[in-house]
């Protein structure tokens, strides 16, 4: 079975380690809060300008002056911290955040993104993301492993406009945890009952596929 | 004690002309000047190009001077919400040039300082690289990114005192403080406009020196773009 987009995010949250500051791009990365070990101390950082953010606020108790860069109501947690868009990107840009999660529309095997315009169709911009990519030592990318019509979205090269070069470091997807070496995508762990050659089938870039590759555990 | 106060929108926005450059501080509708926009639209200046991280939603925020047409061009890292500004944007009636968040407030932050350009790796190899000078550092490739250069800005804080100092609240703070003094004139709305004197020094974000108009605000909407709530239970 492929997994579900709560099961991609229970799977990164396995990424995220005790001390690290983690900035969660829109859409499935955001689950990863809901997930994340509660015996280790890590900050969420949101880079409209929130240090220690917290779950959503209870009904009645939002505040306009509180949102997250999805632009939803959120809370902060004890020490957490404001600052504004130019220091958020100083922490970004000057490798303070340990971890940055995001999705995208595709990924090469070079670590290229794409995520942020489908020209003619889908015009929305880029936000943080391109910061983001550039400065992060350390991406990890939820998606799914094929669009809507089946081709697939990991690739020898992004066919939509570059979001960065060379940053991605890994993927987790609804069928596998993949690695960016070497110019390709090392599998690492397959979805549970997905078959090594369900991923082949949908994997277009290069494919390194080394003894056993264990069924992802939660 | 230099005093800056205008007493109301008007005064604040006096030398407004069309074709001028603003920007406008906010994120989403969070932090957004909306007594400055009511202003801009009323005074219906046009053929404007405005800095702003954002462009409103269909009917508040920047989304109200788009739809009078009075933006020719919009200078944003993200533009999601906005139909009709998707409709002008790729019917061509409207200029966009969207650029990394990082980069649109570092671009403020440079103006700000006196500091005319500045590299960041952001956008190296895409298509924001296009036409921009670019340098190694440090084995990394960087672009060559410019100070904006704005007539008028205009920010929205929580409280500020007739000096023009201000203090912003949580998350509505954002692009404000780097867009104030990163203009020609820094116009500053203030939920409260409290007596000089009354504001901890310790606490300010932005002293006056930045800005040359402050008003009180007569009234915020705040609007929630998303709502999002946890069950009590």
């Amino acid at each position: 079975m492929a997994l579900s987009k709560e099961q991609i995010a229970q799977r990164i949250a396995k990424e995220v380690k005790n001390g690290y500051y983690v900035n969660l791009g829109i859409g499935i990365p955001t689950l990863v809060a809901n997930f994340v070990r509660k015996d280790i101390e890590v900050d969420f950082q949101s880079e409209n300008g929130v240090l220690g953010m917290g779950p959503f606020p209870f009904e009645g108790e939002e505040d306009p002056d509180l949102i997250n860069a999805g632009k939803q109501t959120i809370t902060t947690l004890p020490g957490a911290s404001f600052f504004d868009s130019a220091m958020s990107f100083s922490m970004i840009r000057g490798q303070h955040v340990d971890l940055t999660i995001l999705g995208a529309m595709e990924v090469s095997q070079n670590g290229d993104i794409a995520n942020w315009k489908i020209p003619g169709k889908m015009v929305k911009g880029m936000g943080g993301a391109m910061d983001l990519v550039a400065s992060a030592e350390n991406i990890i990318v939820a998606m799914m492993h094929t669009n809507r019509a089946g081709d697939s979205k990991l690739l020898k090269k992004c066919s939509l406009p570059l979001t960065g070069v060379n940053c991605v470091k890994k993927i987790v997807s609804n069928l596998a945890v993949l690695e960016i070496v070497n110019n390709s995508f090392k599998l690492l762990e397959r979805a549970p009952g997905v078959s090594i050659e369900e991923i082949k089938n949908a994997t277009e870039g290069n494919l390194i596929i080394e003894g056993d590759i264990p069924e992802i555990k939660f | 004690m230099i005093n800056k106060t205008v007493s109301d929108v008007q005064l604040a926005c006096q030398g407004v002309k069309n074709g001028m450059t603003f920007m406008l501080g906010g994120f989403g509708l969070s932090g957004i000047p909306e007594n400055a926009i009511a202003e801009l639209v009323r005074l219906n200046v046009k053929d404007v190009t405005c800095i702003s991280n954002n462009a409103g939603v269909d009917k508040f925020g920047l989304g109200l001077l788009l739809q009078k047409k009075q933006i020719r061009k919009m200078i944003s890292s993200y533009v999601g919400e906005n139909a009709e500004f998707e409709r002008q944007m790729l019917s061509g009636e409207l200029e966009v040039e969207l650029i990394p968040q990082g980069t649109l407030a570092q671009r403020c932050s440079a103006a700000q300082s006196g500091i005319p350009a500045f590299y960041t790796p952001a956008g190296y190899g895409t298509e924001v690289a296009q036409s921009k000078e670019s340098r190694v550092f440090n084995g990394k490739m960087h672009l060559l990114e410019y100070a904006f250069n704005a007539d008028f800005a205009f920010i929205k804080a929580w409280k500020g005192d007739a000096a023009g100092n201000l203090i912003f609240k949580g998350s509505a703070r954002n692009f404000n403080p780097n867009m104030c003094g990163a203009a020609k004139i820094t116009v500053a709305e203030v939920e409260e406009l409290v007596p000089v004197g009354s504001l901890d020094p310790n606490q300010i974000h932005i002293p006056g020196i930045f800005i040359q108009r402050i008003f009180q605000g007569n009234r915020y909407e705040k609007r929630i773009e998303q709502l999002t709530v946890r069950n009590r239970n």
